[in-house]
């Protein structure tokens, strides 16, 4: 008689032992993150351009801050020193690798890879420079001196005119030499050497 | 304070007449004390030795260093290591702008972007997190050098290390902040001068990326990103971002400097290889290595194997610089995604010869020579160089790196 209700009894006391056990898919661990708090902190630029601020700046007026803020370790003309180079778009037919560089080569020394001959977003340059750069005072450039600076650079390496003014608009729009040239991981184990 | 004991209970001596007893002797300069360094003594059995004290220190005799590559990184002695697991300070460094100093107390990680909720946690909340402890190794992607003979396992390849990590899985966090469905990129963000950036694939690494917060059972070494770093199992060093204090979910890659300009693989077909994130199968011997010298007879060749590609189904040696291979034996239990030691029995006849190793996963990959990364590669490849490497051995029994084998 009393069968009936033994068994669902027993299988509601095992399901409870179950969710006891098992923890709650959130937590309520962290607090919430206000706009202000993740506005101070979201520094990064992505190639569509969302992310840059507002600003603007052409090589005429980066020549002046990178011969005060960068040459000394990128050479004056961004040919590089005690870091990178900077300026090369050598060879003009191809970027620094591949078959064709091989040809162009013929027994020349290697050309250094650089913004370009092998950077393939322009926006990566402003991410770049005003998080980490300059060395001495990393995250201290404005963002006029970062459009100045990332304008000095394209345009030393013959990818815009010095005057063109770069922005929140223009930058993203400036296409890299080596844009095209860039393939996802296809290593995957196995046999094959890749 | 005192308290008069009851008579007829000084049968045994108690903790506090014990130390009353060394202490007195100690400042008589019978006994040491806890602090003071003894001198190796032919006889140790006639003086006690120095008392327990609050942080150990290594033999003496022992003196492990890794060498340094200013200003960006130092190796870990391979070659002065047994086992698999490396010392949390002998744990190899690449930093991009120095390390990062973090207080503790005034961490917060922010996780934002195609999320429900964005959250910031404090330290104590991502230990409040469910745990989990990986043994993996971590390897910088340019580890390889190898142009000189007077070149040792640490000079080869000391950017490779081996912890046990603990911390909370990625997973768990992104259950927390509610990650969308459509999220299939996240950017880890450090805090160091470099700000260092890199652009993850969520489904890649989901299974067991985790936030790390201890290295071998304690806190993490600042080196290794203090006091959280992202940790990716069988992924290069440089996506496993230090001091970790942002990560935003998206659909698309950021495209940083580090998986552009840097990280990537110049190919021999003018393409150029983006987000080569997995470290493929690698080993190598470290004893004999340079600058040992053996002697004829009995040498057991050692070493350790890995891949982040799962585990190291077997290792191969040749003791007759390539022509036969025979199996190492692995020591147990072999992990994946984690160093793996080797041994090999071998008498040596005392003849010149060359000692060589190579990994083979459980892919099927077999670490290749260098000649077949180049055909496939090019030249200009600086990254992901996992070539076969050997040691010659001199008549004299001089070890020596076997720079032809490598050379391009």
């Amino acid at each position: 008689m009393s069968r009936p209700l033994i068994v669902p009894a027993a299988f509601f006391l095992a399901a409870a032992l179950v969710m006891a056990q098992t923890p709650p898919k959130r937590l309520g661990i962290g607090l919430p993150a206000t706009q202000e708090q993740i506005a101070a902190l979201d520094i990064d630029v992505r190639p569509d351009g969302t992310g840059l601020p507002s600003g603007s700046g052409s090589a005429r007026e980066g020549a002046g801050i990178y011969a005060q803020k960068c040459a000394a370790c990128h050479g004056a003309a961004g040919e590089g020193g005690t870091a990178d180079p900077l300026v090369g778009a050598e060879p003009s037919e191809a970027p620094p690798f591949g078959p064709d560089y091989e040809r162009w080569r013929n027994g020349r020394p290697d050309v250094p890879f650089t913004i370009g001959n092998y950077w393939p977003y322009a926006t990566t340059v402003f991410d770049y420079v005003r998080r980490a750069m300059p060395a001495s005072a990393p995250g201290s450039l404005t963002a006029d001196e970062t459009y100045a600076l990332t304008a000095w650079l394209l345009a030393r390496n013959g990818i815009i005119a010095d005057t063109d003014a770069l922005n929140a608009e223009t930058l993203p729009r400036v296409r890299m030499p080596a844009r095209a040239r860039f393939v996802r991981d296809n290593r995957k184990g196995g046999t094959e050497v890749k | 304070m005192r308290k008069t004991r009851p008579a007829g209970h000084r049968d045994g001596l108690t903790r506090r007449a014990l130390l009353r007893t060394t202490l007195g002797a100690a400042a008589l300069g019978v006994m040491p004390d806890a602090t003071q360094a003894q001198e190796p003594s032919p006889d140790t059995t006639k003086r006690w030795g120095r008392l327990p004290n609050a942080l150990g220190a290594r033999s003496p005799a022992e003196n492990p260093r890794r060498t340094l590559n200013p200003p960006t990184s130092s190796r870990t002695p391979l070659q002065d290591l047994h086992g698999t697991l490396t010392p949390s300070d002998l744990h190899y460094e690449r930093h991009h702008s120095g390390l990062a100093v973090v207080d503790p107390r005034a961490y917060r990680l922010l996780v934002h972007g195609m999320v429900d909720r964005p959250l910031t946690f404090t330290l104590d909340d991502i230990k409040r997190f469910p745990a989990a402890t990986r043994t993996c190794f971590l390897e910088c992607s340019g580890n390889f050098f190898g142009t000189r003979e007077e070149t040792t396992p640490q000079d080869v390849c000391g950017l490779t290390s081996q912890t046990e990590w603990t911390g909370v899985m990625l997973s768990t966090i992104f259950t927390e902040v509610g990650a969308h469905a459509g999220a299939t990129w996240f950017l880890a963000e450090g805090q160091d001068a470099a700000v260092m950036t890199r652009s993850i694939p969520i489904k890649e690494v989901l299974g067991d990326a985790m936030l790390a917060y201890a290295q071998n059972g304690e806190a993490l070494r600042p080196e290794q990103g203090y006091p959280v770093r992202l940790l990716l199992p069988g992924i290069e060093g440089n996506a496993c971002v230090k001091w970790l204090r942002r990560i935003e979910l998206s659909d698309q890659p950021f495209m940083t400097r580090e998986e552009t300009s840097k990280y990537t693989d110049p190919l021999a077909d003018g393409t150029a290889r983006q987000f080569s994130l997995v470290m493929d199968a690698r080993s190598v011997i470290t004893s004999p290595a340079y600058p040992q010298a053996i002697e004829k007879g009995f040498v057991e060749i050692r070493g350790i194997a890995w891949s982040g590609r799962g585990v190291v189904r077997r290792v191969e040696i040749s003791t007759d610089g390539g022509r036969t291979w025979k199996a190492a034996t692995l020591q147990q239990p072999v992990l994946p995604k984690a160093h793996t030691r080797f041994r090999y029995a071998w008498q040596w006849d005392g003849r010149p010869t060359e000692i060589v190793s190579r990994a083979v996963d459980e892919t099927g990959y077999v670490q290749p020579e260098m000649s077949a990364l180049r055909s496939a590669r090019g030249r200009r490849t600086r990254y992901h160089l996992n070539p076969v490497t050997g040691w010659t051995i001199a008549a004299d029994g001089r070890v020596r790196f076997a720079v032809e084998r490598v050379r391009v």
